[in-house]
């Protein structure tokens, strides 16, 4: 037996019972405020700084993300020739995960040519990743607005209302829609959609593939996107730079080939951001979830050609993230273990936080306990709590862990923890950017020309998302912004190429007396151990 | 993240040259801890998307094994290479263009008659699925079965790379997975009952009270409901 477990079982075992018969009351709202003004890394003031210029100058936000906001163009240093394009095509989409799929698609359906450019190979992202599911109301005890109103609860009432409602009253089509490429949700014993209860909700509305839904779902849109040879594809290419005509419009980008050196400009009557979130930033040193190319390039891509951005400054720490064995940190373990009765359990064996409070309030109580000294270390120095799986089976009988989480028993079976019988060791990992670029309902920025959908976008989850609104709104917003980018590509020409824009963002930049001392997007994280790098551990 | 490593180092072989790494790391891991840049053969990180094929050799074993790079733990004298990419040929078909699914398998897969039981792909596969089973099962029409086994497939392709009858069961399997969805499984009254009452403007009233207020109101209304 893993050693550090074999040190604890006893501990984990023997509370085990006392921990079953006993009630862990929810926080009220000023116990749960004041835990996560002492404890949530979205409260910790040396974090974060004001951006210096730009549509969003003055606003808070963590370092990682402003430095990379007041960074320069890749094209100041060495210039994109953009006499010519080497693609031209309606609709241009940036990101090949669940939303860049929805968006190529729904563009395509609506008569546009599309193209889609993605930093890794298409599909490999966040979404094929997300395993416990997509809230949508389907239930006669439920309605759009029971959702709404829990989202806005979790949300903590910072949701744009008009974004909200369209999330959740799209919701139900979007289900339908995914059925009819064959996305395969469970069903109960009646036939119809199996529901299971999220964290922060107050009706059992996740839709789920078992414990693979990301995947289920990514993998039939993007099979779904390769039947289709009217869409272009072009993997390890992602966007360096957006080019603006002299009215301020979105025309194109700038590509960069990863394999070769080689920059690709592309001509485009619309574009869709669609390039998911930041988590590869590690803010705060945080490890993260999130896949390799998850660097938050549509931030600054969109920040200098203009577009606003909502809530630039808080951001979603998944409660659950592995730490141990070292071989899967920052792997997620799915948040419906612990709605489905797991215990967090700290290294006295005591619970210390109702396991389904929202995901904000159940890391702050999870870093709380490591701070006051209730953690448990591991031996490549990261630290975290118990997750009591085999409470479940305990509670349910034996098998039902087996059964109900096929992928977390794979996942840890690989490494011999059978998580039926073992606890794991776990801590809070960067999961989500809560805000991103402003929208409107159509997925639309202030830019013409630009949209932007998935979680690039801001807005819709208020400062905190809830568990399966992120799967929905990857759709909901992808199936918008591909019609309304088409639609546009039918009312417009093709522009002129320039980065006339950058004249305006150098500008600010230097009546604020900034001096870059970064190049933006990032593109790839650096793990690569030399001697100015050393001691960097991915997950 | 930064941390203080305390485990024992061991040797690994990584494309015929040795390096010392820290015990427990995963073979994407040690690549970058080795000083490997890679853009290729990383992808989620997560053991879900397929990216990070690798094929290995254990110390004294002759048998050349594969597996995922970012959930593989790497061991004492193992050797490995990744292989980011296996130009599989995909044929193309439209889910609403189909008419008799468990027919036209044998359209777009013609091969997948030609399984000749060998278990290769069975033994490949990184995530323990029944792949072969799964082509069987569809082959027999029983496409709720194949699209059960199939839960868990990533994609990743390397029983394609076995596969002595030249098919590509994963692709076989996610026809049939797709087409079950869509042809054979049960709808849902449910939704149907609540698409037509969001498309009818049964809560239009209600969504008006809604907008009407304020943050206090709208904290309030929340509240209430909850």
């Amino acid at each position: 037996m893993d050693p550090l477990l074999e040190r604890y079982l006893g501990v984990i075992e023997v509370s085990r019972k006392h921990r079953m018969a006993q009630a862990v009351p929810l926080l009220r709202d000023q116990e749960k405020e004041a835990l996560l003004a002492a404890y949530h890394p979205d409260y910790k003031k040396e974090a974060y700084r004001p951006i210096r210029f730009g549509p969003n100058a003055g606003a808070e936000t963590v370092h990682e993300l402003a430095r990379l906001l007041e960074a320069d163009s890749p094209l100041v240093a060495k210039p994109a020739n953009l006499s010519r394009a080497d693609y031209e095509v309606d609709v241009l989409v940036l990101g090949g995960g669940g939303s860049g799929a929805t968006a190529a698609l729904a563009a395509k359906d609506a008569g546009a040519s599309v193209m889609i450019a993605t930093k890794l190979r298409m599909g490999d992202s966040n979404t094929v990743m997300a395993e416990g599911g997509i809230q949508v109301a389907v239930k006669e005890d439920d309605s759009p607005i029971q959702h709404f109103v829990d989202a806005m609860h979790g949300g903590h009432y910072k949701n744009d209302p008009r974004l909200l409602k369209v999330l959740v009253e799209d919701g139900p089509f979007v289900v339908d829609w995914l059925d009819s490429i064959g996305v395969l949700f469970d069903r109960d014993q009646d036939g119809n959609l199996k529901v299971k209860k999220g964290g922060g909700t107050s009706r059992a509305r996740l839709l789920a593939c078992k414990d693979y839904t990301g995947l289920d779902m990514m993998r039939v849109l993007k099979d779904t996107v390769l039947n289709e040879p009217a869409i272009q594809i072009v993997e390890f290419a992602p966007a360096i730079e957006l080019l603006t005509d002299p009215s301020g419009a979105v025309t194109g980008a700038v590509l960069q080939n990863l394999d070769v050196d080689q920059r690709i400009v592309v001509r485009a009557k619309s574009i869709i951001v669609a390039t998911g979130g930041i988590g590869r930033l590690h803010i705060q040193n945080f490890p993260t979830s999130n896949h390799f190319g998850a660097t938050g390039d549509a931030l600054p891509l969109c920040y200098r050609v203009g577009a606003p951005l909502a809530y630039p400054g808080t951001f979603q720490y998944h409660p659950t993230g592995a730490i141990h064995p070292e071989q899967m940190a920052g792997l997620l373990v799915t948040e419906a273990i612990r709605s489905g009765g797991a215990h967090l359990v700290n290294k006295n064996g005591e619970r210390f936080v109702n396991e389904l409070e929202a995901r904000d309030v159940v890391c702050a109580a999870i870093i709380r306990e490591c701070a006051e000294g209730r953690g448990i270390d591991s031996p490549f120095g990261r630290h975290g709590v118990w997750l009591d799986i085999p409470v479940i089976d305990a509670m349910n009988g034996d098998g039902v862990v087996h059964r109900r989480y096929p992928g977390m028993v794979r996942k840890y079976g690989r490494h011999g923890i059978d998580i039926g019988k073992q606890p794991v060791l776990i801590y809070p990992t960067l999961h989500y950017q809560n805000g991103g670029v402003e929208i409107g309902v159509n997925a639309e920025t202030r830019v013409p020309g630009l949209y932007v959908s998935g979680e690039a976008s801001g807005g819709i989850h208020g400062t905190n998302r809830l568990m399966g609104n992120s799967l929905l709104d990857i759709i909901v917003f992808g199936r918008r912004a591909g019609k309304a980018a088409a639609e546009r590509a039918k009312a417009v020409g093709f522009g002129e190429l320039t980065i006339n824009h950058l004249d305006g963002f150098h500008k600010a930049m230097t009546d604020a007396g900034v001096t870059p001392d970064a190049v933006s997007p990032m593109i790839l994280p650096d793990y690569v151990r030399r001697p100015d790098n050393a001691g960097n551990l991915p997950g | 993240m930064s941390a203080e490593i305390q485990t024992q180092m061991i040797t690994v072989e990584i494309m015929g040259k040795q390096y010392q790494v820290p015990d427990g790391m995963t073979v994407i891991s040690t690549m970058w801890y080795t000083g490997h840049q890679l853009t290729r053969g990383v992808g989620c990180l997560g053991g879900v998307c397929g990216a990070c094929a690798t094929v290995y050799r254990n110390k004294d074993d002759f048998a050349l094994k594969v597996g995922l790079g970012c959930q593989m733990r790497v061991e004492d004298g193992m050797s490995f290479f990744m292989t980011p990419y296996y130009p599989a040929a995909k044929p193309n078909y439209r889910i609403e263009e189909i008419e008799h699914p468990k027919e036209e398998l044998f359209k777009y897969f013609p091969e997948a008659l030609n399984c000749r039981n060998c278990n290769a792909c069975n033994k490949v596969c990184p995530q323990d699925i029944d792949i072969k089973g799964a082509v069987k099962d569809a082959v027999k029409g029983d496409f709720a079965a194949a699209a059960d086994k199939a839960l868990s497939c990533v994609m990743c392709g390397l029983c394609v790379s076995r596969c002595i009858a030249e098919m590509a069961p994963n692709m076989i399997a996610l026809y049939a997975r797709r087409t079950w969805s869509v042809f054979y499984a049960t709808k849902h009254e449910r939704l149907d009952m609540q698409m037509e009452r969001i498309r009818s403007g049964y809560w239009n009233d209600e969504w008006e009270k809604i907008f009407a207020l304020d943050e206090a109101g709208m904290k309030e209304y929340c509240k209430s409901r909850r």
